[in-house]
């Protein structure tokens, strides 16, 4: 039994290593000095340690505003999603209605949907209704993309709360929305803000949408394709390990609600 | 309060019709689009040109064989590692856990990136090749004259970037079987094989549907992996889709491709929805 543990360990670690180690790579990458780029054979371990080359990528002219765009339109992600999705998790959660498989079956069909097939006919409406190139338009197609997985997260977390003490506040003479306001909402904060996050992440690591439907206000993924052939290696890689770094934070932060979160929206 | 009938509605409603604006009405949009001329004549010209365009065999031969070669990979790789995850001490399940699904948090133009570093004529994988003293000089495994070095890059990178998305799912799945099952298994002298292949597998059936469906749907969008190691040199249907959209500025003909992965995605679907149909029984 002791023996396949042990064994057990070492491939779980050897698949984490495996995991680990593209990112790993990455990040050295970034953290090399530019010319390392071109050294052969590399070494594991960059050598001088430089932020030569994150300081090139930062200098280059459109790389503050494209992540700007990301930044805004990641934003405006999370507050459409939370807006449209939260009460619809509450109406999940705490409501049995009529149609209430079909919404569900809805919403379901959307996460499976290509999103190839809906950025072309939008961009072509935005172009019409004179919002192409904009990040309120990326922020649209993106919260379509993450409203899915914040309805369900959402009425997941309500439903871990217990309907008691909402009717034990409404006997106690709390309105139903004052209720929800003291009760619910700091119990479901935690939660919700995990969804938040991950319409975020979301949001940040498109990069299909973000391409089609922007020209000069390009967001950070969107800018770093359209450059992908002339950039210099430095700068790709630079550029990549940016793009990684603030999911990857944000994802710790929220890790104790992340399997439960994949998992919801998985199902 | 709770007995107002309409208050469920209200709060649905928004959601409801932002779907309907952003899903429903851009997909007969994008028929519309693909069937009809620029001055607004229904047409087969767009997908008679798709059809006859140089790169539409390559591009549809590519995402069906990477689609066909990289999920039964994951399938079987994220099976073993969730059934892996079973056999580990309970604190170190939740940390291998979390490391296993950090690819999911990452962009798929940043895992392009990533495996471009390695596979890059000076990159990484040369370098390693060169310490174990298999290369002498750099092999070049992103040679435009090279589809097999290309197409196996996007499998690798590929089956790193989105093992994640299936092992989330499976292990959902190997949770809700219950352990008692396959205890008594082993009572009636079950090896694990046998447990694995009776037990485990069938109780799976809706996780794998699930997994196996979203999975191919997503596999049949692969676009900035695809990109970032190979360029063009590697046509895709989404590649297409946006070259045609972005760069040759057709609408039309990008909306073709888009229909084309659309209608390979519903077949997949109904493909998987019938073989793997779960019997009611075998719902937990």
């Amino acid at each position: 039994m002791r023996r396949q543990r042990v064994w057990a360990l070492v491939a779980a670690l050897a698949v984490s290593l495996w995991v680990l180690l593209p990112i790993y790579l990455i990040a050295a990458s970034a953290f090399s000095e530019q010319q390392a780029v071109y050294d052969w054979p590399k070494s594991l371990w960059p050598s001088p340690l430089s932020v030569d080359t994150l300081r090139f990528f930062f200098s280059v002219e459109g790389v503050w505003k494209a992540t700007r765009n990301s930044l805004v339109v990641a934003g405006l992600t999370v507050l459409l999603s939370a807006l449209l999705g939260t009460p619809a998790g509450y109406a999940l959660a705490r409501y049995a209605f009529r149609g209430q498989a079909a919404y569900r079956m809805l919403i379901l069909m959307t996460r499976a949907f290509p999103l190839v097939i809906l950025s072309i006919p939008l961009a072509q409406q935005f172009i019409r209704f004179g919002m192409y190139d904009t990040t309120l338009a990326v922020a649209l197609v993106h919260t379509a993309l993450a409203l899915p997985f914040s309805v369900l997260i959402s009425a997941s977390v309500f439903l871990g709360i217990p309907k008691e003490l909402e009717e034990a506040a409404w006997t106690l003479g709390c309105s139903p929305l004052q209720a929800f306001r003291r009760i619910v909402v700091p119990l479901a904060l935690p939660g919700l803000a995990a969804a938040a996050v991950f319409s975020f992440v979301t949001s940040w690591n498109e990069v299909f949408a973000a391409s089609i439907l922007t020209l000069r206000e390009r967001t950070l993924t969107a800018y770093l394709l359209s450059v992908l052939g002339e950039a210099p290696l430095p700068f790709r890689f630079a550029g990549g390990f940016f793009l990684v770094v603030p999911a990857l934070i944000f994802l710790f932060l929220i890790r104790r609600y992340l399997f439960s979160m994949w998992g919801i929206a998985s199902r | 309060m709770r007995g107002e009938r309409w208050v469920p509605y209200v709060l649905i409603l928004p959601s409801l019709l932002f779907l309907a604006l952003f899903f429903v009405s851009p997909l007969i949009e994008a028929v519309l689009l693909a069937l009809r001329s620029p001055v607004g004549q229904w047409t087969l010209a767009n997908l008679q040109r798709m059809a006859n365009d140089l790169f539409f065999p390559e591009a549809l031969r590519n995402t069906l064989l990477l689609a066909a070669v990289v999920v039964p990979i994951q399938v079987v790789l994220a099976l073993s590692m969730g059934l892996l995850l079973g056999g580990l001490p309970k604190g170190g399940r939740d940390t291998f856990l979390y490391i296993w699904t950090i690819p999911l948090g990452i962009s798929d133009l940043a895992a392009g990136i990533a495996w471009f570093a390695i596979f890059t004529e000076r990159g990484y994988l040369n370098s390693f090749l060169n310490a174990v003293g298999v290369l002498d000089t750099p092999a070049l495994w992103l040679a435009y004259d090279n589809p097999l070095g290309l197409f196996l890059a996007v499998v690798f990178a590929e089956v790193w970037r989105a093992t994640a998305i299936v092992l989330v799912i499976l292990v959902s799945g190997l949770q809700l079987i219950p352990k008692e099952f396959g205890e008594a298994a082993e009572v009636f002298g079950a090896t694990p094989w046998q447990r694995f292949r009776r037990v485990t597998l069938p109780l799976l059936r809706p996780s794998l549907q699930t997994a196996l469906m979203l999975r191919t749907v997503l596999a049949f969008e692969v676009f900035a992996v695809v990109f970032t190691l190979a360029g063009r040199n590697l046509p895709v249907l989404a590649g297409e889709a946006y070259t045609w959209y972005a760069s040759f500025r057709n609408p039309g003909l990008a909306a073709s491709y888009g229909l084309v992965i659309l209608g390979l995605s519903a077949a997949m679907t109904v493909v998987y929805l019938r073989v793997l149909r779960v019997r009611r029984e075998v719902r937990l």
